[in-house]
């Protein structure tokens, strides 16, 4: 049961980052109707980001973990946002219009783009931080003597996790730039007839995409303590995976799926063979999309006429 | 289609112009992970080799021509080295240096061998690179099977009756390394409680851990390079394990203690004694520390391999590489290492593994050795 408890934790955090990824897929998905395959890079760009104004602030003599912490994420997550609403510009908007193969391409080009110019700037090598929150809770010791912890930094992946998931639902439900979204999402150009600001819309859907990916990115930093320049590629594909497990274009399908994917990894290794653990994952995926074509909590996709 | 003919002609002018200028060189290559998460010890491979170079043309170069470099980058990476392999043998050098991972030197090597060029690796320890029957292939480090052996008896010794876990990445390096340790283990008496895999690349060894938790575990085998050695480290610490955890020749980069931070300390791993303590190294550690280049783990590795590639190339008076390789079988070479001399397969005779230890100010020693 210990060990039980253990593995969750374990689950739940990696699932929390993956999430967090995965809602910048989807909530571009669900407008835009194009898979954004730099998502992946632009999180590994949030992740440089906060390791460099870590280091610049730390530099500068600053020392209370808290307000550095809280610098370092804002300044993350608006440089990122800044990358997020520059690529959307320069490499999408131009083919908006296209055939519907064209963004994606210009999508997986922008990746390559953000992975070269982040080893050309920030060098090959493997950027490792020291370990910035330390310390824990024992949580349970067991009778075999196995302890269950729970680190600070765990609780932190969770915590931001959790607030920012409820920030963004409320911002996509309730504000006039959600209304605006959800408007956009079903149908573009009626959205503009009304008065919607189509640009601007999809414009604010990347910026926010890349703000809650430069999160995942200083999550990861803290969690992990290191960044590279290919981290991108990797976690891209799990976090695309959770958002389709998650049913593509559904904010709490992405958290879902994030968090599917997570435990269905810790688990697999927990029980069964480490070896097989992404083997695992995706099986798992494709057993539900058989069986669930739009994913966990996907709507089924209505053809407009 | 006239103005593209002239301009490819005009490509190649050029391209023949700055080949030309080199003419008179003999350009040797030194090979290795200049990026990615093993590129640490490639700016070892490439230190060793610049230093090499520039010290053997000081002394006036190797048959009275000036040697220059060429680098070449696998990023550890199989298919990334093959390619290298053959675009470096392309070019028509006779000696490369390298690579770094067992997995980028043993494809590479057929390549070589097809094209007539000698490889001498500096750190490939998988037994399967000399055991080809390769006619091109050399190294000037030990094997893992005598590396795995050490650990083992290291093991035996200082942790009888403790739990043991082996680990190991899928690579040739780390798979083999993990299996020659537990044969090892496994004949010295000693059974582990967990044999297991993980990807190489993984950042979360969460799950794992707590299966090491669960076990008991006292120490910890990994075979595996530094950057997944240090995340499972520290992710056991996290966890709150005091699990000590011991590895290959691939932990001795100080990125390891970057990764770790104090965690590092305590933990163990195998490679030969401490080249630069060596009396035949000083003078060489000492210009590299003028330069502000700390020469540890296979730097002084790659420089020898050079040096053993040079002196042999001035007895032989000639590059051929077939010729040059039976030289080498034949001599005994004084190196930066010591005297090196080589058995038909191209393993050096003199091979001794020690036992090092992190401490926790980043650095590493010899166990009931000097520190660095």
């Amino acid at each position: 049961m210990d060990y039980f408890a253990q593995q969750l934790i374990n689950g739940l955090v990696l699932g929390s980052i993956y999430g967090l990824i995965a809602i910048g897929y989807t909530m571009v998905y669900g407008i835009v109707g194009m898979i954004n395959f730099a998502h992946g890079d632009v999180f590994m760009i949030g992740g440089f980001i906060a390791l460099i104004s870590f280091l610049v602030l730390v530099s500068v003599g600053l020392t209370a973990v808290p307000v550095i912490l809280l610098i370092v994420l804002l300044v993350s997550m608006a440089i990122t946002a800044l990358y997020g609403w520059t690529i959307e510009r320069i490499a999408y908007r131009p083919l908006r219009h296209s055939f519907r193969l064209a963004p994606m391409l210009s999508a997986i080009g922008m990746s390559f783009v953000l992975t070269n110019f982040s080893q050309v700037s920030q060098g090959a090598r493997v950027k490792p931080v020291p370990p910035i929150i330390t310390g824990g809770y024992t949580l349970h010791e067991g009778d075999s003597g196995f302890v269950v912890q729970l680190s600070n930094v765990q609780i932190v992946v969770v915590i931001t996790t959790i607030v920012l998931l409820g920030l963004f639902t409320w911002l996509v439900s309730r504000t006039r730039l959600g209304r605006d979204m959800r408007a956009c999402e079903q149908d573009q150009t009626m959205a503009a007839l009304l008065g919607v600001d189509v640009d601007r819309t999809i414009s604010m859907t990347f910026v926010i995409g890349a703000a809650l990916a430069a999160v995942a990115g200083m999550m990861y930093l803290l969690y992990y303590g290191l960044v590279d320049f290919f981290m991108g590629f990797v976690a891209g594909i799990k976090a695309f995976t959770a958002a389709v497990l998650g049913g593509i274009g559904s904010l709490p399908g992405a958290m879902l799926g994030g968090l599917a994917i997570g435990l269905i990894e810790t688990f697999w290794s927990a029980y069964f063979s480490v070896e097989y653990k992404d083997v695992a994952a995706f099986s798992i995926l494709i057993v539900v999309l058989i069986f669930m074509p739009t994913g966990l909590l996907g709507r089924p996709e209505v053809e407009k006429v | 289609m006239k103005p593209l003919k002239l301009i490819g002609l005009a490509l190649g002018a050029t391209l023949a112009l700055s080949t030309a200028a080199f003419a008179d060189d003999i350009t040797i290559a030194v090979a290795g992970p200049m990026t990615g998460s093993e590129s640490a010890f490639g700016r070892q491979m490439q230190n060793g080799a610049e230093m090499a170079i520039a010290d053997l043309n000081a002394a006036g170069g190797v048959l009275g021509k000036k040697l220059a470099l060429q680098v070449g980058d696998d990023a550890c990476d199989p298919k990334q080295a093959r390619s290298v392999a053959e675009k470096l043998a392309g070019s028509g050098i006779p000696f490369v240096a390298g690579h770094f991972c067992s997995s980028s030197s043993i494809p590479a090597s057929e390549a070589y061998a097809d094209s007539n060029v000698l490889q001498i690796t500096p750190a490939s320890t998988n037994p399967l690179f000399t055991e080809r029957k390769l006619w091109n292939v050399a190294r000037v480090c030990g094997r893992d099977d005598q590396q795995g052996l050490v650990a083992a008896n290291y093991i035996a010794k200082n942790f009888k009756g403790k739990n043991i876990a082996i680990l190991n990445d899928k690579t040739t390096y780390g798979k083999g390394l993990a299996d020659e340790t537990k044969k090892a283990l496994n004949k010295a008496g000693v059974t582990e409680k967990m044999f297991e895999s993980y990807n190489k690349g993984d950042k979360d060894f969460n799950a794992i851990v707590s299966r090491l938790k669960r076990e008991n575990i006292d120490l910890v085998y990994v075979g595996g390079y530094h950057q997944e050695a240090g995340l499972i480290l520290r992710q056991m610490r996290d966890q709150g394990l005091k699990t000590i955890l011991m590895a290959g020749d691939a932990m001795n980069d100080k990125e390891f203690a970057s990764i770790t931070g104090p965690a590092a300390e305590g933990t163990l791993f195998t490679f030969g004694p401490e080249p630069r303590n060596k009396p035949t190294a000083k003078a060489i550690v000492d210009k590299f520390k003028a330069k502000n280049i700390d020469p540890e783990g296979y730097t002084l590795y790659t420089y020898a391999a050079i040096q053993v590639w040079s002196q042999a190339v001035k007895k032989a008076n000639t590059t051929d590489a077939k010729k040059v390789m039976d030289t080498i079988k034949a001599g005994e070479w004084d190196t930066v290492l010591g005297k090196l001399g080589f058995d038909a397969k191209g393993d050096i005779k003199q091979i001794d593994y020690v036992v090092y230890k992190w401490d926790a100010k980043g650095g590493y020693a010899e166990l009931g050795g000097k520190g660095s």
